[in-house]
């Protein structure tokens, strides 16, 4: 009985063997070029994702043309203006400085210099109307007293 | 003054919030405005032997109005075209947008046809050379073959008597 199940159990890999995934893409290095290509790119429909992630049908007949464009032998540069002149900057996730990007790309920055000026500013200002009080004789001396308190006691 | 200032702060923040709850995310750009409408040759959806070339529409103020029988808001859409149509002010010509051409026929048998011809495209190539992304959307063109502006969504009463009409009406006059 033990030697029998032993058996059964050795043709156990033989029942679980699946087959490797096949590439759905007849070309799997154009397919892996499109994709990174696509991840930079943004799927219209659903907003926050990307051309290589959506399942829109947009997304979907996107790919196809990036795809199409590839085997034509266009660079990625040239698909990439095809799709701006199509869609807009809104297609890519990594805006292009332009004057009107201007705002997004140094307005933080600007914000920054904005809050670090008011600042010193303040700064300077609290100096004036604090100012350091001269000590009189008296009153140095009884600072003394405090800080150096006589040893004996 | 100075306690003023958080105050000022927080009013810009609001003011700035306000406006963006108005606006529409999904509304973007079209960089085609001004430009040349993409030129396209598709078959004609009730004949699908013949052809409809959009360089035979040089010389004509039209509308390009991108729908489908599997559009939501077409449906809203329609019967605003159908009034349009009625009053023979520009001709709409459509564009059935990745949709069997049977569908798009029953579609119209149903809610009537407001479109001077229809162009099929069923692959959605044309579309994406419009840049479209979300049907309906509706191109005003002018007489040079130029996209004056772009409707995107449905077009309703008000986009037509406010934008659309009057630009039609002055492109018209050119």
């Amino acid at each position: 009985m033990k030697h029998l199940l032993i058996l059964l159990f050795c043709l156990l890999p033989t029942y679980s063997y699946a087959g490797e995934a096949k590439d759905l893409a007849e070309d799997p290095v154009l397919e892996k070029r499109m994709i990174v290509l696509a991840e930079n790119l943004r799927c219209l429909v659903c907003q926050n994702e990307s051309l290589a992630s959506s399942r829109s049908e947009l997304a979907n007949d996107l790919r196809r043309e990036v795809r199409e464009q590839m085997k034509k032998g266009l660079t990625d540069q040239e698909i990439i203006d095809y799709l701006v002149s199509r869609y807009g900057d809104f297609v890519l996730f990594d805006p292009p400085v332009k004057s009107y990007t201007l705002l997004l790309w140094y307005g933080p920055f600007a914000l920054l210099l904005i809050g670090l000026a008011g600042l010193v500013f303040q700064l300077r200002k609290r100096k004036k109307t604090i100012p350091e009080n001269q000590l009189s004789a008296e009153e140095a001396q009884r600072a003394a007293a405090l800080l150096n308190p006589p040893k004996d006691l | 003054m100075m306690r003023f200032w958080p105050f000022v702060a927080f009013a810009v923040l609001a003011g700035f919030l306000y406006v963006g709850l108005g606006l529409n995310p999904h509304e973007v750009p079209s960089p085609l405005i001004n430009k040349l409408a993409p030129a396209f040759t598709l078959p004609q959806l009730h004949n699908p032997a013949k052809q409809f070339s959009s360089q035979d529409m040089k010389g004509k103020v039209w509308l390009l109005n991108v729908w489908a029988s599997w559009c939501v808001s077409c449906r809203e859409e329609h019967p605003v075209l159908m009034a349009l149509s009625r009053q023979n002010i520009v001709p709409i010509y459509g564009l059935d947008y990745k949709d069997k051409n049977e569908d798009g026929e029953a579609w119209l048998r149903n809610g009537g046809d407001p479109y001077t011809m229809i162009a099929s495209d069923t692959e959605g190539r044309i579309g994406i050379d419009y840049g479209v992304y979300g049907v309906p959307e509706t191109y005003v063109i002018d007489k040079q073959g130029v996209i004056r502006y772009k409707q995107i969504g449905p077009v309703t009463h008000q986009s037509l008597r406010e934008t659309i009409l009057p630009l039609v009406a002055e492109l018209q006059a050119k």
